[in-house]
């Protein structure tokens, strides 16, 4: 008893101490609204990162603050709401099923400003924010086809939509480069985050034939099925190199922080103003784990690649892109499908056998 | 000497009033310590778990936003476990009185229909709840099936037909292949009770609901006979009473119920229909009706309660940097006690003096 008194009396004096140091009146605060827990990787993980990141940057001048395991049913408006009411003056919502109650809230509190992770609507206080992952996946298919030997790719998705058809897209343009007649089987997890379904979907993939695993789901199930069998993969969102020293070939990584420093930067300068930013390896929004365990042929090809696209000269939707239907896809940014029609891409291209869920 | 447990004689109403005193007394104590090892002011946090969100009239409406489906499903539940048949699917009949209620929402969507939409809305849902609910129900009667594991089953049943239907044919057009519906129409939604909350007409229908649990269980023959079947079934047989019949009411009203709590929460907080619309209020509720001691009135409370932990967890989470994790502990703790303390409203603790032994 005397000990928790102690303890007790020790936890008192040391608020009161946080109390008298913090002069909190002068900090911006910034909120975050994450899907899932922190964890160890994966992209909730990245965006806190990212948050560590922009406090680090800024020190003393924010205060953050973040809800974590915030579900995308009725709950996240409230959450939001919350970090609204708390007095946070600029808030990030870090995943695509917060759009509605972002705007919703962000109707209410016109003084606060809002930054939505991977949405497309937008606001006068509310801005968004994506990566340009397709950018990795074109890199990562030429990687795939020079090192598969069965010429199958296994491809792991989440949901249909513009972000992941594009990223299997990207992939399948980027391997035809090395061998037009490569094929990739394509299985949906319907999660972002399912370790029991990767695994599973991991597993049927190598079944039939596939010998490099891509995914863009969350956690490194896939990783450690492909690493289990000796086959090939890569990762996704977070370095996943620990779950497969000799599987991973490189992973695409979200870094966020670069883009949290610049928008907090603007807040406190008094210059956020709404906007849609939309940044890929250029940016280092998207960064390439190292490229491991192949030939060093294929690590050059994979790094003048990178660096190609890093300086513009090479847009992995050049056209002429031809779809499904074996028709020239219309071209509207000149050389390249313009940002319009991959934001919205909802068609898989010519060397897919396969037809998006539902269309 | 030793300590053990004795059944008492009769049940203790002295303790039946005071146990869940004395619970929320060794949660107040447990947490203190908890938070004392965490660094954290124990008599702060307890005051932002607990007080905080009464003091404000935006948190009192979250309150009861959070707690009217949980009641609601509660009380529907708490009949059935009244008359021991053991619906545990609550949340998959939340699930299908939500599909249910918003098929009209999506039919009618940009018609000029009128006023009548919510209501019919409200009616449906209900009704497809109560259907969903007599499946178990049926299979228990007719064929003495486990309507724990029925029930259960078709959770899962009706959590994957919600999802077929928002990925494939009620799918937003302009939604980019994400799996929602457009968003309803105005008539289509639940009103607002103030205007600038989130305080919805489903608040008023959860009290009616507790209001007529309250007259059914206590002034109806009807509710009579429920308690008499769980009671004593033997002599409800020599009244006459016909479980059976029993059985399936019980599971209609709840089903009813529940389907109608979940067409109120897509029409009101959510505003369209997309997976994950329930944070597991079904199963939630299975923990407020028995922390309501199966009482109408017993449960809102317990309702009410459990939604101040959810929202004085979330405040703690932004005001101290409390993890959500230590939310969840709170809760388990709680119930934890309270189940603990009920014991002893039948069993006593008695000190048995080691009678000398015959060797």
């Amino acid at each position: 008893m005397r000990k928790i008194l102690i303890a007790t009396t020790a936890a008192v004096i040391a608020v009161g101490a946080s109390l008298v140091g913090a002069s909190a009146a002068d900090k911006l605060k910034v909120g975050f609204i994450y899907l899932g827990p922190v964890g160890d990787l994966g992209w909730t993980y990245q965006h806190d990162v990212a948050r560590q990141a922009m406090v680090k940057e800024f020190g003393d001048k924010v205060e953050t603050t973040f809800l974590e395991n915030v579900s995308e049913g009725p709950d996240s408006e409230r959450s939001i709401e919350q970090l609204a009411r708390a007095g946070n003056k600029l808030i990030f919502t870090t995943s695509f099923g917060y759009m509605e109650p972002t705007l919703k809230v962000a109707k209410k509190y016109p003084k606060i400003h809002f930054e939505h992770a991977t949405g497309y609507k937008r606001a006068e206080n509310v801005s968004t924010y994506s990566g340009r992952f397709y950018e990795g996946r074109y890199i990562q298919g030429i990687i795939a086809a020079k090192m598969s030997k069965s010429g199958v790719l296994g491809y792991i998705g989440s949901f249909p939509i513009p972000e992941v058809i594009s990223g299997i897209n990207a992939t399948i343009l980027g391997a035809q480069t090395i061998n037009p007649n490569i094929k990739v089987k394509i299985i949906w997890a319907n999660s972002w985050f399912d370790p029991g379904k990767e695994a599973d979907a991991a597993k049927a993939l190598l079944d039939q034939g596939a010998d490099v695993i891509m995914q863009h789901t969350d956690s490194p199930a896939a990783m450690q099925i492909a690493s289990e069998r000796g086959k090939l993969a890569f990762g996704q969102d977070s370095e996943m190199i620990k779950f497969g020293p000799k599987s991973q070939l490189t992973s695409i990584m979200d870094n966020w922080g670069p883009y949290y420093i610049e928008r907090v930067k603007a807040e406190l300068d008094g210059t956020w103003k709404s906007e849609d930013f939309w940044g890929g390896l250029k940016t280092k929004i998207v960064m390439m784990a190292p490229y491991t365990n192949m030939p060093d042929d294929v690590k050059k090809l994979a790094m003048d690649t990178e660096a190609a696209i890093t300086d513009g000269k090479l847009f992995p939707f050049k056209c002429p892109v031809i779809g499904q239907d074996g028709k020239e896809v219309e071209c509207k940014g000149g050389t390249h499908l313009d940002d319009g029609q991959v934001l919205g891409m909802n068609f898989y291209v010519k060397g897919i056998d396969d037809k998006i869920p539902g269309k | 000497m030793q300590l053990v447990l004795e059944k008492r004689a009769e049940r203790s109403n002295t303790i039946a009033l005071v146990s869940p005193l004395i619970a929320i007394g060794l949660t107040i104590v447990t947490m203190s310590i908890l938070f004392v090892i965490l660094g954290k002011n124990p008599i702060s946090a307890l005051g932002v778990y607990f007080i905080d969100p009464l003091t404000d009239s935006y948190s009192l409406q979250e309150i009861a936003v959070k707690a009217s489906p949980l009641v609601m499903i509660a009380i529907g539940l708490s009949l059935c476990y009244l008359a021991n048949a053991w619906n545990i699917g609550a949340e998959g009949q939340f699930l299908v009185g939500a599909v249910a209620g918003s098929w009209l929402a999506v039919k009618t969507q940009g018609t000029d229909a009128g006023p009548w939409v919510l209501p019919a809305m409200l009616l449906l849902g209900a009704a497809a709840g109560a259907l969903y609910a007599l499946i178990p129900a049926i299979c228990k009667v007719r064929f003495g099936a486990s309507e724990i594991l029925t029930s259960l089953m078709l959770v899962y049943v009706a959590d994957l037909f919600l999802d077929y239907l928002v990925r494939g044919p009620w799918r937003d057009p302009k939604g980019f292949n994400f799996p929602t519906t457009a968003e309803f129409d105005p008539v289509a939604t639940v009103p607002l009770l103030i205007e600038t909350g989130r305080l919805h007409l489903g608040a008023v229908i959860a009290l009616v609901v507790v209001a007529a649990g309250t007259v059914l269980l206590g002034k109806t023959i009807k509710g009579f006979e429920i308690r008499v079947v769980g009671a004593a079934p033997r002599a409800a047989r020599f009244g006459g009473f016909n479980s059976n019949q029993l059985i399936l009411l019980t599971f209609a009203i709840s089903g009813a119920l529940a389907g109608l709590a979940g067409i109120i929460e897509v029409a009101g907080p959510v505003g369209h229909l997309q997976p994950g619309i329930s944070p597991g209020y079904g199963f939630t509720a299975i923990i407020v009706a028995f922390l309501g001691r199966l009482n109408p009135v017993g449960i809102l409370i317990a309702g009410l309660f459990l939604a101040l932990t959810f929202i004085g967890g979330e405040q703690a989470q932004i005001a101290m940097k409390i993890p959500l994790d230590v939310t969840k502990v709170f809760q388990g703790i709680l119930l934890f006690y309270v189940l603990a303390c009920d014991s002893l409203i039948l069993y006593r603790f008695k000190l048995i003096y080691a009678s000398a032994k015959v060797a």
